[in-house]
């Protein structure tokens, strides 16, 4: 990645965001309204930075994740920050996420026609929730190749409907497209980079 | 005074005798008979305090509950049934009260009106489930986070629609002669308004002349439907379904007059039953079976 990212990295722990701004001796993320308040919570964070931020959602400390708190803490998180009125300009990755977490977030996220970018506890990124089949090579291309500038995406997806999906992707805030249109960054290369220091 | 008697063995099936008893009662004062009680499981536990709730509520005071000292109101005392039933029924019986120890219960009952409730059920059942999903019902270990998944969900049914104070309760038990296998019980009540009004608002109008007990429970449990507009609500009854299906289990919701099930084939319960006594609120069951070898 030659060009220095706009972006500006934020990590948020899911269980210290619960016991901070909820209580401190939940330990599971259940209920609606403990969901909805720790969403608050991450927008009024998000909302404070300037730049776009390149937010690390991390559920390793979670045990239990319930669906009314996945409705609220991924797929109504991921809605806000995707609406024309969006408290700011953020892109998320769910990190730390066990095969307990990714039935309630595959679920929500189907439920309501949206994508997320997850990793799992061995660092696999995955493209989860609702994808064509070419939204989701085209994401597996992007994650292998890491980025992919401008001038080498004829190459690398050749078909119009690819470069298409490509676009979609980004729009959709799984995939990193730099604005001058230098070229498109898989998230997973996107937080490397950050954590390096770019 | 009219004397209702609780069923000798009172159960998911045999809960409707005494909400028609209840019902059938008016604004007569009533006595509980349950000198006859053998067995109860936390659908008959939680029931019998919602019956006593109504009881008292119609006749201004609680009503007398017959119990004798014995092996089932030991258990009931185990299951925290008398801590749950102070206030409700004016009691014949009250266990010795014992000093705080970690039962042997999966989860007492449990009254739920709050979120916090929800969460303390959740870390409660955490702690404790493990052991008996793993060992008794031979599921998987990640089994206990479905399982915290599926009260939590009922629970917040409780909260959200309800909106009424109700109780939840799970014990496990040895089916030997019924099923041949260990199971699992939950059982969860509340004196809210039930799923028809709560639905009537948003969805009475696309059902019309249809529209009632069976018809609400069929929009939520079906369909999925809730009174919020939000897209996103509605999902927890869906997938505590799946879950208690991928466990080939029973989930049976009981509202106003009507109940509907996802039935296994080890049980014969109807689908749908509609003419039940009314009976305010809404009552789920879900029974779990232990997995037997070739599941595996």
């Amino acid at each position: 990645m030659k060009r220095k990212l706009d972006l500006h990295p934020v990590s948020i722990d899911l269980s210290g965001v619960l016991q901070t701004t909820v209580a401190s001796l939940y330990s599971h993320l259940v209920t609606r309204p403990t969901g909805r308040a720790v969403r608050v919570a991450i927008e009024s964070q998000l909302a404070e930075i300037e730049r776009t931020a390149m937010s690390l959602i991390d559920l390793s400390e979670v045990t239990v994740l319930d669906f009314s708190c996945a409705d609220e803490v991924v797929a109504k998180l991921l809605q806000r920050f995707l609406a024309e009125d969006r408290p700011g300009e953020a892109f998320f990755v769910f990190m730390g996420v066990g095969e307990d977490h990714r039935h309630p977030i595959d679920e929500v996220l189907d439920r309501h026609a949206l994508q997320a970018v997850v990793s799992d506890r061995d660092g696999i990124f995955e493209l989860v929730g609702r994808s064509s089949q070419l939204q989701t090579e085209v994401w597996g291309i992007l994650e292998a190749n890491r980025s992919i500038a401008k001038v080498e995406l004829d190459s690398v997806l050749p078909r119009p409907e690819q470069q298409e999906a490509l676009a979609q992707l980004v729009r959709n805030r799984v995939a990193y497209g730099i604005e001058d249109g230098a070229g498109f960054h898989a998230l997973s290369t996107v937080m490397e980079e950050l954590r390096r220091g770019n | 005074m009219r004397m209702l008697t609780v069923p000798r063995s009172l159960d998911y099936k045999s809960i409707d005798q005494l909400f028609e008893a209840v019902a059938s009662s008016g604004d007569e004062k009533v006595l509980f008979d349950a000198r006859d009680l053998r067995w109860i499981d936390p659908n008959g536990m939680v029931n019998l305090v919602a019956a006593g709730c109504v009881a008292r509520e119609r006749q201004g005071e609680p009503p007398r509950l017959e119990i004798h000292e014995g092996e089932v109101a030991g258990y009931m005392a185990r299951m925290g049934f008398f801590r749950a039933a102070e206030g409700v029924f004016d009691l014949s019986y009250r266990p010795p009260r014992r000093g705080e120890r970690e039962s042997d219960v999966l989860l007492e009952i449990t009254p739920i009106s709050s979120n916090s409730d929800v969460h303390e059920v959740v870390d409660r059942v955490q702690r404790r489930a493990g052991a008996i999903l793993s060992n008794t019902l031979h599921y998987p270990a990640s089994a206990v986070v479905q399982f915290s998944v599926i009260l939590s969900e009922v629970c917040q049914n409780i909260i959200e629609h309800a909106e009424a104070p109700g109780w939840v309760a799970a014990q496990s038990y040895n089916w030997e002669r019924r099923l041949g296998r260990h199971v699992l019980v939950i059982a969860v009540s509340d004196l809210g308004r039930g799923f028809r009004g709560s639905l009537t608002d948003e969805h009475s109008a696309r059902f019309g002349d249809r529209w009632g007990d069976g018809t609400a429970l069929e929009a939520a449990f079906i369909h999925g439907l809730t009174r919020f507009p939000d897209s996103g609500r509605g999902q927890g009854i869906q997938q505590i379904r799946k879950q208690v299906r991928r466990w080939d289990g029973l989930i049976s919701f009981r509202s106003g007059t009507a109940r509907i099930a996802d039935v296994p084939s080890w049980d014969e319960l109807p689908p749908m039953t509609e003419g039940l006594a009314e009976f305010p609120g809404s009552q789920i069951s879900i029974v779990l079976p232990a997995r037997v070898p070739d599941e595996a």
